[in-house]
């Protein structure tokens, strides 16, 4: 029987998390995701699970990361400056293609900024804010519903594709409370683990090795140095390198289709707005308060790896217009994939469209 | 079964420079570890980035050569996850005391059940001989041409003050008392901090007049005092000299420890 | 049909409470959407409290209140921030004890502090006799849903005693009628 709750964004999070099976939480505290961790606090050892507050938010990534080669499904959750913090080890998650799942409920930034007010400012350093290329995932709720059921499916996605995945909502998203229907059950699809005989980061054919949990006696060594299909340290020669690096690229954009989640509304207009997160809510008002079918709408819950093929769904699309809590970050984006001229909408100060700002904007004469 | 056992022989040689002391310290370990009955598979070395961090990856259990500093925040992660797993952490004083030093203070006063094996060099060894938080007053390093200025960490007294359940100060010199103290360390439930003072002819010895190998292992033991003599001289209100440091067991207790195999 | 709900008052009287409460009976009792925010930070340790609530029949999309069409206010603080410019077609529910303006639009004045404390002994209640006057005023959420929604969010052995403060309210609603400006 489906059950209907009102929850807070970060408690259906915590909850989406634990129906997902997440055994272990390291994190610390920080607005406005700080419920996240609360909530995991209260439930996670009741259910054998660990929490454990680290000292940072570096700790916290490497103690999930730690946690991760035990085998466990394992999560830690910040905002802005504990996400600049957790740059360092997010690296060696990719490099180590060590399945986690860091959840950003983002605030205004730089720095400081505004702990308690949205943004979306984190959507390129997510995806780039660590040194060196790497291909990560990247998904965006826009409601508490979409908390609940994306923090989930974050969980089968950092398994099945071994990399850190990120679910990067925003202050709107997180503190809001509203009607959530909890379904019967989530489905968990199990991290493969490493056959006898084969190489320790041997890919197979989606380019992925198998996983060599600790403690199972495949004596893997991993080291966030350039290394070998025996997990061995080779920082020189550069084929080894530039073979490692394309893969752990390679791994995620080819599968991008697969990866992708959208929804396609109105594929025939000209005019069509492209959003994620909180701005999504407002775009949908306007297209409520319409009700024609001359105004398109793309609605992205995968941002990386970018669904570009989304985009060319919409044939007679004459502009692209883009809100974001941020200055332009995902317009840009849409730029390289498009000949047809991009709006960026962009909204600073913590608060969300308005639907006459984005009424607006539709009618201006370009 | 010998300590040899546990080498991941396929990754040998190492890569240490000649006349290290480092694979005398894993060797110790290694011996003391070799006592335990451990099971391979339930066993896990960990380690941050330096000299000392490359032990893990010559050692045939599975072992996560973290980013530099981290290593105590990864191992804590793979503890508290799975507390069947016995845990071992390799360190420099570089990568504990400096940029892990956080960490470092933080899994002592969780006194999680692991143990770690620092080994202090004075000098970060791996980027070419750079001042680190324990080089002594006065001492050369490519980064302090004119002498130390800084005081330096005791990482010890750090570790006690911190909560470490079990805390010893050995050198590279002595190996029966370095391979003991790593065996109680095992043994004892909660945060086990073993210091191993060891030389690096490469960057420390040939700047700071040092000019064989053995000479700075001659100065590691003659400046090594026994904590039951220091008290001693304590006792009797004899002088320490500034440049002597402490070997021993420093501290053995049973503070709640956090993620003991039950 | 959508519905925005502002309240306010000063900390520590339960003003977020009361907005939880009321989505609560109106998506878990009433089987109908609700969206609540309120102000964080540092600012929403004093001064005027502030939390909002939508209620709709359909699901809600734009999830910020901006024309609010009913007030719950309870304290002069909260009344000049954020109930003095409510439009002459809203409704607001006002604690008398502890607001002394009156607005444009249509109101209820509810000495809810007043009777919390010297009738039920609790002035802690005052927000759910509120809560009982602003149904009655409303009709946005029924009887049952609040008294259920209510029950699932005080505090093990006051059941009682908020029971009681919610049929309080709605007895005082409906004796002091509502006035106009």
């Amino acid at each position: 029987m489906t059950k209907i709750e009102f929850w807070q964004g970060n408690t259906a999070c915590a909850e989406g998390a634990l129906a997902a099976g997440c055994q272990f939480f390291a994190g610390y505290p920080i607005t406005p995701s700080t419920e996240v961790a609360e909530h995991i606090a209260a439930k996670l050892p009741k259910r054998n699970g660990v929490f454990v507050q680290m000292e940072d938010e570096i700790a916290s990534m490497a103690a999930i990361i730690g946690a991760s080669w035990t085998g466990a499904r394992a999560m830690t959750s910040t905002s802005g400056p504990g996400f600049s913090l957790m740059m360092e080890n997010i690296g060696f998650a990719a490099m180590t293609e060590t399945p986690c799942v860091i959840v950003n409920v983002q605030r205004g930034g730089p720095s400081t900024g505004q702990p308690t007010m949205a943004a979306q400012g984190d959507m390129m350093q997510c995806r780039f804010g660590s040194h060196g290329d790497y291909s990560i995932i990247a998904l965006a709720p826009a409601t508490v519903q979409e908390m609940y059921e994306l923090t989930a499916k974050s969980f089968n996605l950092a398994d099945q594709y071994r990399v850190p995945v990120f679910l990067m909502a925003d202050e709107i998203v997180g503190h809001m409370r509203e009607r959530i229907t909890l379904p019967d059950k989530i489905e968990q699809v199990p991290r493969r683990e490493l056959e006898k005989g084969v190489l320790p980061f041997h890919p197979n054919e989606n380019l992925i090795p198998g996983f060599a949990t600790f403690g199972k006696g495949h004596g893997v060594h991993v080291t966030g140095l350039t290394h070998d299909e025996r997990g061995y340290p080779c920082t020189t020669n550069p084929n080894v390198h530039a073979h490692l690096v394309k893969r752990l690229v390679d791994k995620i954009e080819n599968a991008r289709t697969a990866i992708a989640d959208y929804d396609v509304i109105n594929p025939d207009a000209e005019k069509v707005f492209v959003s994620y997160g909180a701005p999504v809510r407002t775009v949908q008002q306007v297209l409520h308060d319409r009700n024609t079918e001359d105004i398109g709408f793309l609605r992205l819950r995968t941002i990386w790896p970018f669904a570009e093929d989304a985009l060319k769904k919409f044939k007679n699309v004459r502009e692209f217009l883009v809100p974001e809590l941020n200055m332009g970050q995902i317009a840009r984006e849409i730029e390289r994939h498009v000949n047809v001229p991009v709006i960026s909408l962009p909204k600073l100060g913590g608060d969300l469209h308005l639907p006459e700002e984005l009424e607006a904007a539709l009618v201006v004469n370009r | 079964m010998t300590y040899e056992d546990w080498f991941r022989k396929d990754r040998l040689p190492h890569i240490y420079c000649a006349g290290c002391g480092n694979g005398t310290i894993i060797n110790c370990t290694l011996a003391a570890i070799d006592q335990m009955n451990w099971n391979k598979d339930e066993t896990v070395f960990i380690s941050g980035i330096g000299c000392s961090s490359r032990a893990p990856g010559y050692i045939v259990t599975d072992s996560l050569h973290t980013t530099h500093g981290r290593a105590l925040a990864f191992a804590t992660g793979v503890k508290l996850a799975n507390p069947k797993l016995n845990v071992v952490i390799f360190t420099g004083d570089g990568d504990l005391a400096a940029i892990g030093g956080n960490h470092f203070i933080h899994a002592c006063r969780r006194n999680i059940d692991i143990t770690v094996i620092c080994m202090n060099n004075q000098i970060y060894g791996m980027t070419g001989g750079q001042g680190s938080p324990t080089t002594p007053k006065g001492c050369f390093s490519t980064t302090t041409p004119y002498g130390s200025a800084e005081s330096p960490f005791d990482l010890c007294e750090l570790a006690i003050a911190a909560g470490a359940n079990y805390v010893a100060r050995w050198t590279s010199y002595h190996v029966k008392e370095l391979e003991k103290a790593v065996k109680v360390g095992l043994e004892t439930p909660g945060f086990s901090f073993i210091e191993a003072m060891t030389q690096c002819p490469t960057n420390f010895g040939r700047r700071n007049k040092f000019k064989e190998v053995l000479d700075q292992v001659e100065a590691l033991k003659t400046h090594a005092l026994l904590k039951a003599k220091r008290d001693r001289m304590i006792e009797q209100g004899e002088n320490i000299p500034d440049d002597f440091f402490i070997i021993g067991e420093l501290i053995r207790r049973n503070r709640p420890a956090m993620g003991v195999k039950t | 049909m959508r519905h925005e709900i502002r309240f306010s008052g000063f900390g520590g009287q339960g003003i977020i409470l009361s907005a939880v409460i009321l989505g609560r009976a109106a998506v878990m009792y009433d089987n109908k959407f609700a969206v609540q925010t309120q102000v964080y930070g540092p600012e929403a340790r004093g001064g005027a409290s502030m939390s909002a609530l939508i209620i709709d029949d359909d699901p809600i999309l734009f999830p910020k209140v901006t024309n609010p069409d009913i007030f719950m206010i309870m304290s002069q603080e909260g009344f000049e921030k954020y109930g003095a410019n409510a439009p002459e077609s809203a409704v607001m529910v006002l604690d008398s004890s502890l607001v002394h303006s009156r607005p444009k639009c249509t109101y209820y004045e509810i000495p809810a502090t007043q009777e919390a404390k010297q009738t039920l002994g609790r002035d802690i209640v005052a927000n759910i006799v509120m809560l009982g006057a602003l149904i009655t005023a409303t009709k946005i959420v029924g009887e049952p849903a609040l008294e259920k929604a209510i029950l699932d969010s005080v505090p093990k052995g006051t059941e009682a005693l908020n029971t009681k403060a919610m049929k309080k309210g709605i007895e005082l609603a409906a004796q002091s009628g509502s006035k106009n400006p």
